[in-house]
């Protein structure tokens, strides 16, 4: 078992990004990317989640047997994603009233169960812990730019509402590019996040293809 | 059918195999649902507390602190609307007279149900109406919330008689609301939720304003 961090961390990032790649996820990446901070918190919420489930099925990998392990993946997401939820209903209120929304969401996330099929439940606890992490942070950046797209060209501002979520220091990021009233309000609609999701992809593969590289598109193939 | 699945298993092993994976899946279960139990006991009393903080929070917009000396959250009746719905009135008291209430109001938007908070004073006069819920579209429709824009603080200090009734309207149904570009559906409903919150006032002041708890 030597995949090599690096790997692991370009892997999830970009080469076989969660969102541009293996086309996972795709319910919340664009019903939840209606503005960028939307994007960032449902991929950070969606990060935690990966990344503890993803080491703890490693952890227990020899002790589930095939015949069970979908639904202990199912149950040891939902366990997670329950925790989170309280936890930070708890002791992060702030954070969890702007995120709150999204966090039940993750469970229907196909990306998560994806991982721990794919990788988690063949690596130990290490490698299966990053590999969770780095998808999900590559999840992060890919819900982070599609809602960015949507909500400059649909409402001309960038990182809307950021201080909410991040803490008063972030009001600097909070930008307006366009004049009120300028935006397609079709970009934060539905039809919008299709549009935006199918251009990015697009986008990513031909960034790829001008750098030499061989397509992937293991998820479309994989995983129905 | 040239190729029939495996030939029938041992007779033996099965019933062992499968009660083996239903004693992983359940050992699973139980270690989960433990943890998911311990987290709940640990994080009870301070969600609660979060919660009361929450309305506490959204009962101060609408009932200003100089109206009162109690605590409105705690000191709450519960009534029915004229729709049949139970309401949780809070009252805003000063040396034990109630001085204003406030409780939530309903009205149907683009995308379902609105839930608003609406203050009012012993002579009917809003002190406030708030946005708590709503499934408005973003950049159109949310322009009803206050951190979105100052059009919700329009309705301070106007009761049922100022404007009279029939005024009590977006401009597009003859009253002298202003609806915003491209939405008028959530305004109106808006205007409707204040309204029926009005007439709900005037239908139970006497129980609402009585001093006795």
């Amino acid at each position: 078992m030597s995949t090599s961090y690096k790997t692991i961390a370009r892997d999830g990032l970009w080469d076989n990004n969660g969102v541009f790649s293996m086309l996972l996820g795709m319910c919340p990446s664009m019903a939840m990317t209606t503005s960028a901070t939307n994007g960032f918190g449902m991929g950070v919420a969606t990060a935690v989640v990966m990344a503890a489930s993803s080491w703890l099925v490693a952890v227990f990998r020899n002790r589930i047997t095939q015949e069970v392990r979908i639904p202990v993946y199912i149950l040891i997401v939902a366990a997670m994603v329950t925790l989170v939820d309280l936890a930070m209903n708890a002791w992060m209120h702030e954070l969890y009233k702007v995120l709150g929304l999204f966090i039940p969401l993750i469970v229907s996330n196909c990306l998560p169960l994806a991982r721990l099929e794919a990788f988690a439940a063949k690596q130990p606890a290490l490698p299966a812990f990053l590999d969770g992490l780095f998808m999900g942070l590559g999840f992060t950046l890919a819900l982070t730019v599609i809602g960015a797209v949507r909500e400059i060209t649909g409402n001309g501002t960038l990182f809307a509402d950021a201080s909410l979520l991040l803490g008063p220091a972030f009001k600097a990021i909070e930008l307006r590019l366009l004049p009120a009233d300028m935006g397609v309000l079709m970009m934060i609609l539905p039809p919008g996040g299709f549009l935006v999701t199918g251009l990015l992809v697009v986008a990513k593969r031909m960034l790829d293809l001008r750098a030499g590289k061989e397509i992937q598109m293991s998820g479309a193939h994989g995983v129905a | 059918m040239n190729a029939p699945p495996t030939a029938l298993p041992d007779p033996v092993a099965p019933p062992t195999r499968s009660l083996m994976h239903g004693v992983i899946l359940g050992a699973f279960c139980l270690g989960f649902g433990m943890l998911l139990a311990i987290t709940d006991r640990i994080t009870v009393d301070d969600i609660a507390a979060r919660a009361m903080e929450d309305k506490q929070n959204s009962l101060s917009q609408v009932l200003p602190a100089t109206m009162h000396d109690n605590n409105p959250v705690t000191d709450t009746l519960a009534l029915k609307n004229a729709h049949g719905r139970e309401l949780t009135v809070y009252r805003a008291r000063k040396d034990g007279a109630v001085t204003a209430v406030a409780y939530e109001i309903f009205g149907t938007g683009y995308a379902g149900e609105m839930k608003l908070m609406m203050g009012i004073d012993r002579d009917g006069k809003l002190l406030g109406v708030r946005v708590l819920a709503h499934k408005e579209t973003p950049g159109l429709g949310d322009k009803i919330e206050v951190k979105k824009g100052d059009w919700i603080l329009r309705f301070d200090g106007l009761s049922l008689g100022n404007p009279p009734l029939e005024r009590w309207k977006v401009k597009k149904d003859g009253g002298q609301f202003d609806q915003f570009a491209g939405a008028t559906i959530t305004p109106r409903g808006v205007l409707a939720a204040i309204r029926s919150g009005l007439e709900f006032f005037a239908a139970n002041r006497t129980i609402l304003l009585e001093t006795k708890r």
